[in-house]
């Protein structure tokens, strides 16, 4: 049987070191636009103003950088250490985007990072702009590549099992690149990086201002962020990746679940605004609902059914007694790989063997199981509710308050009244926010797809490696003592940097007399 | 549909390739690798720690990718091989991980702040990341050709039954001490080329020098060992080429000598451990007249012909498994399927050209020595 104490660990590891690492990543990629665009002005006016302001903001790139790399190593190779079967089991179809993500956006990025750092004497400042815009065009792509690799998981389009091999294979590519729901997740995970990017321009400028230093600076980097904050908080909302939640069986559980809606209800179904879901009622207690409104956003019109989580059990308690059925057909082709008859049956029912699987739970072998242990299994494909609805409205909540945020930063730039003591204020004390939405949305995402690693294909406990609890807890408070230390470090530079500010090495003496020149260091 | 090349050929191909990112990452992260592990030994003041920093600063992210790339090639072409591999290997691929987590980090804060002890502290995340990883790596290789502890249930599902320190075997260890020596040498040979000559540079020749012998006389011992020692296995019976990827469908069994089976076969496979012998020379020689481009292009030549050699010996092995022969990983049971790989070559085709054009690009233009003195005028510098 498979030991779920190593599993629980590994799912602990996997959600420790995803989690920080993605503490970097989305600054990363909203960092690295926003030196394009300040690089950009640099080029286009040839004021020195913003080459201080693209260089300092570099250098807290830079030190976010460090991290993203040294925790993405972790990211690569985890699968294989930790979730070694899930590997064979999807490593033909999960495996090439990865790879293609090596090759065309990490290689771009890490071989451009160190010439954007170390070039700006050796390159004429068109070519310096053009190797920025590289190393951000690298970032992105990365996260393209990553996110085609896990919407696969969340809707695993263009791959089929094959009883030979034991595992998934790739009929399709075309179907995996194009796959809805990755489109969506990269759109709305890169926007959200550009918020958190602008948060943090926006919140620094403004703790400047608020202290009345670097003011001329504060001033020009606060205007790109309310700029490009409120472009990407509105993008991040609007192009939120609700709309693959109507695809599969999975992912309409995922949407019930974030909605807590035990029951279907005639379209168009309305949205609870707020309410108290009991896994144990099976019920939301205290709910105030918008009427229609869920079945708009969801289904874009006006008499798409939303599915409700009973409903969608007893589909799923259907369809582990399929599986169950391709389950012995698969053990009969093992036997006997000329079984003709025995393949033609796989085929019927081939869709459900991960449904089949979800019984290896309860027992070795799925066809022994007892009606109760399938109703159990059906009950499983259920994700943690309270717990979805309420990570849903933290980050949907923040990510409201974003919009508001840049709209007030957008209108106070543009009146020039950059120094607005109280939106100061609010713009410093902003600056955690967009972490805790993403660190949510991850949450949302990731912890909503359970039991499964890849939907309605592998369950998340056969993926595990067969390794021993020791093992585990090695390696996780290795990584937990590692990653405590580098956090400590990375944000004492951080604030060791600011409280220095834009001046310090950086040739700004030519800074425009608009406001308190800079002093040089 | 029909794929234009058949699968047995594009088994081959990955094959090659898996081998070309190895070298790659040899030939450029290699020589980073080499540099940590150096700094304390050839650098003594803070101002030659960053000279020597430099030498490899702007490029060393750059190069790590080949690393980071290998992971994902392999989990692409070779699934059951990372899956095994890495799981297998569990302790040391976490000694592994936590090294390099050190190195991007060392890089970029140590001269963030002046304290001494706070530099001296990321010199040694610097010498760490760069000794531990290359030991690892190399001790690994042993163990993969010693064939490592896993057996393969009907599910293909992967157990072990080996240790951390079962990894530490005097022919992995011997193994281990080569892939360091191989990586010092080349790490001194790169530092003959990019630090600006005076005390550090005649240190490296030293480090190197004693570095190219050892590389010399440790691949010879891993050749005796390989001929007269207990490595080796053979498939029995004919493989197909162009056979279903389930390693339970091959017949393997322990054959000591088998290891030298190929050369016999081919005998052209004998450049590669030549070339490893004459690369060490060449850089020895190098090393001795002071000419940098020898030094480097031999250590260059030598870490190409000893980890060819690897692959060449083994071949059509990957991963043999020392419990049950039966589980054994070789080309041609252990890939990806014949799609997978057909596209997974044609998007490197287009790509890896690319990426040589544009890293031999950023070579160039930051091309030129690594000087104290740059240290004192340019402050974004390491």
């Amino acid at each position: 049987m498979i030991d779920l104490a190593v599993v629980d660990l590994s799912r602990l590891q996997f959600a420790l070191t995803a989690l920080y690492h993605f503490l970097f990543v989305p600054l990363t990629l909203g960092l690295s636009f926003l030196l394009v665009i300040m690089e950009s002005i640099y080029v286009m006016t040839r004021r020195p103003i913003w080459k201080t302001i693209t260089r300092f903001w570099g250098v807290l790139f830079g030190i976010n950088f460090a991290l993203g790399v040294a925790t993405g190593i972790t990211m690569e190779f985890q699968f294989g250490m930790n979730w070694s079967y899930y590997s064979h089991y999807v490593g033909d179809i999960f495996g090439a985007p990865l790879a293609i993500e090596g090759l065309m956006a990490f290689f771009l990025e890490a071989t451009f990072v160190g010439l954007m750092f170390f070039g700006w004497d050796k390159l004429k400042p068109q070519v310096h702009l053009l190797v920025t815009f590289l190393v951000a065009l690298g970032t992105n792509l990365s996260a393209l590549w990553i996110l085609i690799a896990n919407g696969w998981m969340q809707n695993p389009v263009g791959a089929a099992f094959n009883p030979d091999t034991m595992r998934m294979e790739v009929v399709d590519f075309m179907a995996v690149l194009f796959n809805p729901v990755a489109q969506a997740k990269f759109v709305h995970t890169v926007s959200a990086g550009y918020v958190c990017a602008s948060v943090f321009v926006l919140g620094v400028s403004a703790f400047y201002l608020l202290k009345g230093k670097h003011r001329a600076f504060a001033k020009r980097s606060m205007t790109v962020a309310a700029a490009f904050g409120l472009a990407s908080s509105l993008s991040v909302v609007v192009l939120g990746d609700e709309s693959g939640y109507t695809l599969t069986d999975n992912q309409k559980m995922k949407l019930a679940a974030i909605e807590a809606m035990w029951r279907t209800e005639p379209a168009p179904a309305g949205l609870t605004v707020i309410g108290f879901p009991s896994l144990k009622d099976r019920h939301t207690h205290y709910e105030i609902k918008l009427p229609y409104v869920l079945g708009l956003i969801s289904t874009r019109s006006l008499n798409g059914e939303v599915s409700g989580i009973l409903e969608l059990v007893a589909v799923a308690e259907d369809r582990i007694e399929s599986g169950v059925v391709a389950y012995g057909a698969l053990e009969r082709i093992k036997d006997n790989p000329q079984d003709i008859a025995s393949r033609a049956l796989f085929e019927q029912h081939r869709n459900d063997l991960g449904y089949g699987l979800l019984l290896r739970r309860y027992v070795e072998d799925p066809r022994t199981a007892t009606p109760d242990q399938i109703r159990m299994a059906a009950w499983n494909t259920v994700p943690n509710v309270p717990v979805l609805f309420w990570a849903f409205r933290f980050m949907a909540g923040i990510g409201l308050y974003m919009i508001a945020l840049f709209a007030a930063a957008f209108v106070l730039c543009t009146l020039r009244k950059h120094e607005t003591r109280w939106f100061l204020w609010a713009a410093v004390l902003s600056i955690p926010l967009p972490w805790i939405a993403i660190e949510f949305g991850w949450i949302v995402a990731e912890y909503g797809r359970q039991p499964w690693a890849v939907d309605g294909v592998l369950p998340t406990f056969l993926g595990a490696s067969s390794l021993t609890v020791a093992q585990l807890w090695t390696t996780i408070i290795g990584f937990a003592l590692l990653y405590g230390a580098l956090a400590v470090v990375e944000v004492g530079l951080i604030l060791r940097t600011i409280k220095k500010g834009p001046s310090a090495g950086h040739d700004d003496e030519a800074a425009p007399a608009v406001a308190d020149p800079p002093a040089v260091a | 549909m029909e794929l234009p090349l058949d699968f047995a050929t594009l088994r081959l191909i990955w094959w090659a390739l898996m081998g070309v990112l190895l070298i790659g990452f040899a030939l450029t992260d290699g020589f980073d690798l080499g540099v940590g592990a150096l700094l304390p030994f050839v650098a003594k003041s803070d101002e030659e720690r960053r000279m020597v920093i430099n030498t490899v600063g702007a490029t060393w992210e750059g190069n790590q990718v080949w690393f980071i790339l290998g992971g994902g090639a392999i989990f692409a072409a070779w699934p059951f091989v990372y899956a095994i591999s890495f799981s297998g290997f569990y302790l040391a691929m976490y000694l592994v991980l936590s090294a390099l987590i050190l190195r991007p980090v060392a890089f970029k804060y140590r001269s963030k702040r002046p304290e001494a002890a706070w530099r001296r502290f990321w010199d040694g995340c610097l010498f760490v990341s760069g000794f531990v990883p290359a030991l690892v790596f190399g001790v690994a290789v042993g163990n993969v050709l010693i064939g490592a502890p896993f057996r393969l249930d009907s599910d293909l599902r992967a157990f072990y039954e080996g240790t951390l320190l079962g990894l530490f075997t005097p022919f992995s260890l011997l193994c281990g001490l080569l892939s360091v020596s191989m990586l010092v040498l080349h790490g001194a040979a790169w530092l003959g080329l990019k630090a600006e000559h005076g005390p550090v540079v005649e240190r490296a020749r030293v480090i190197g020098t004693v570095a190219a012998l050892l590389s010399l006389a440790l691949f010879a011992v891993g050749g005796l060992v390989a001929a007269f020692g207990d490595l080796g296995f053979r498939i029995v019976g004919a493989a197909d080429p162009n056979g279903v990827s389930n390693p339970l469908r091959t017949a393997v069994q322990a054959a000591p000598g088998a290891w030298l089976d190929n050369y016999g076969r081919y005998p052209w496979m004998m450049l590669a451990p030549a070339l490893g012998f004459i690369g060490a020379g060449a850089a020895l020689l190098g090393l001795w007249r002071r000419s940098e481009p020898l030094a480097f292009g031999g250590s260059s030549l030598s870490a190409l012909g000893i980890i060819s050699t690897v692959g060449l010996s083994m071949f059509p092995f990957i991963l043999p498994s020392s419990i049950d022969t039966q589980s054994s990983l070789t080309v041609w049971n252990a890939s990806s399927s014949h799609l997978t790989l057909f596209a997974m070559l044609a998007v490197t085709a287009i790509l890896l050209p690319l990426i040589l054009i544009y890293t031999s690009w950023v070579y160039r233009v930051l091309w030129g020595r690594s000087t104290t003195a740059a240290l004192r005028t340019n402050p974004d510098l390491y």
